[in-house]
């Protein structure tokens, strides 16, 4: 069901707060707004949803304002929200949920984020395990940053710490069907 | 016990220096602890944060295959491998949803799940700081500063450690080598991680407090027990910050007299000279 506030402005999605407790497995509804997570959050200052604000609009339903936040995405999942929570709400579970949600409609943020995931994982599934020079030439290629980190990744190349060969894993048709067995949480929609 | 380890892909390449030194360690106290065989990435971030699924059955995948080989116990060097691996074993013990879920995505059913430490933790518990001092050639004259960062300690519930806010591990470690570790506040911190790539500004501005506050406080050096923690400390900080950063494996094997120190020494982004030369200035002295 979907609701829109008094002014008109919010689209508000009544059972968003129930999925999201149900996906993530988080008291959600016992947030009293004490900003422990956002004092404590290294990423807050870059947020443009506080940690404690998130909570409190996926309280309101407020699906859209959540899953379109460029916060979900620079969250670094240190947990250090959760840690200090008195409630018990493991933030970093809630952000895992949200993004997945994000991502099955279609609404992600944090596009370099997700397209660095989308890299990441396309290595590893072909490969089995995470190739850096493969990684990185991709990422750079597909996202237009060629010239950043240029030097250090020179360095880097120069000390040896760049495997040039991919690696090769006898599972990886395992690996493979551990891709094409496991979905994304859904319920981003009501 | 029969104990496996799980490298991790950073391991292999970009903190090949921690691999070397942690199997340098694992020999000087007469461990023979072979890798998982043909283990694949842990998913690391990106796969629980897309994908919650896959980030458990692609961890659960490397517990398989340790459980395949009769391993009691995994120890994994690297705080985000740690992590994945460590929650997999949680979640699969704790809940049958889960644990079908992973078993089908594997095709593989679990005798029983291995337990799972971090390296830190390992060397702590097993081999303990007294084991440690015991073998001490060279004491480390140097005031250090110890950083965990985030994913050896959080959520507490599942790392079982009981001090996330105040860990002592890697001072109790590091002051048997010799050592004196400084009292500084970002030990806990976040270094940014793998946000590094992506948004390299934010992950300034979250490591130069950090080194910072290491100079503050004194230390002649930092040190991790993560691949993504040194790299970011290194490669992030300002650049008039000189501050070098090791793996604690590393310290171990310079205090232990281990053969290939300087090799893995070189690698280093940041200089490790000025250590040496205070260190050399000390048995001078």
């Amino acid at each position: 069901m979907q609701l829109l506030d008094k002014s008109g402005t919010l689209t508000l999605d009544a059972d968003f707060l129930e999925r999201v407790k149900q996906a993530s497995g988080q008291p959600l509804d016992l947030c009293y707004q004490c900003e422990k997570c956002s004092s404590g959050c290294p990423a807050a200052e870059f947020m443009d949803l506080h940690p404690n604000q998130i909570v409190r609009y996926i309280q309101y339903g407020a699906s859209d304002l959540v899953l379109r936040s460029e916060s979900i995405w620079l969250c670094s999942s240190c947990e250090t929200c959760g840690a200090r929570c008195p409630n018990g709400i493991n933030m970093a579970e809630v952000m895992d949920v949200c993004r997945e949600m994000a991502l099955s409609r279609g609404i992600a943020r944090g596009k370099r984020i997700v397209l660095f995931h989308r890299i990441f994982l396309d290595t590893v599934k072909s490969q089995g395990r995470m190739h850096e020079v493969l990684l990185l030439g991709k990422y750079k290629l597909m996202s237009g940053q060629l010239l950043n980190d240029l030097l250090v990744g020179a360095k880097m190349f120069l000390k040896g710490k760049l495997a040039i060969l991919p690696p090769r894993l006898r599972g990886r048709e395992q690996v493979r069907q551990i891709f094409s067995r496991t979905s994304r949480r859904r319920g981003g929609t009501s | 016990m029969n104990v496996k380890y799980y490298p991790g892909c950073s391991l292999h390449s970009t903190a090949k220096e921690y691999d070397e030194s942690t199997k340098a360690v694992f020999s000087a106290f007469e461990l023979d602890i072979p890798e998982v065989s043909d283990w694949n990435c842990c998913g690391a971030t990106s796969a629980h944060s897309t994908n919650g699924q896959l980030g458990i059955a692609l961890a659960a995948r490397n517990l398989a295959q340790a459980d395949a080989e009769g391993a009691d116990l995994v120890v994994a060097p690297c705080a985000a491998c740690y992590s994945r691996l460590k929650k997999a074993a949680h979640h699969i013990r704790r809940r049958d949803s889960i644990r079908q879920m992973s078993e089908h995505a594997l095709d593989y059913r679990f005798s029983r799940v291995p337990e799972v430490e971090n390296l830190l933790e390992f060397m702590h518990r097993r081999i303990t700081a007294a084991a440690i001092e015991r073998k001490v050639k060279q004491p480390l004259k140097l005031k250090l500063a110890c950083y965990y960062g985030c994913l050896l300690l959080r959520p507490a519930e599942v790392t079982g450690v009981a001090d996330p806010e105040n860990p002592r591990m890697m001072e109790d470690i590091m002051e048997a080598l010799g050592a004196s570790c400084v009292r500084w506040s970002y030990r806990t911190e976040c270094c940014g991680a793998n946000l590094s790539l992506t948004s390299s500004r934010l992950v300034v501005a979250m490591v130069k407090p950090i080194v910072a506050a290491a100079i503050d406080a004194g230390a002649d050096a930092i040190v991790t027990a993560c691949p993504l923690c040194q790299a970011n400390l290194e490669m992030r900080r300002s650049s008039s910050q000189r501050i070098p950063v090791f793996y604690f494996t590393e310290l171990m094997g310079v205090a232990l007299g281990l053969h290939g120190t300087r090799r893995w020494l070189a690698r280093h982004l940041v200089s490790t000279k000025m250590v040496f030369e205070k260190l050399k200035a000390g048995v001078e002295a």
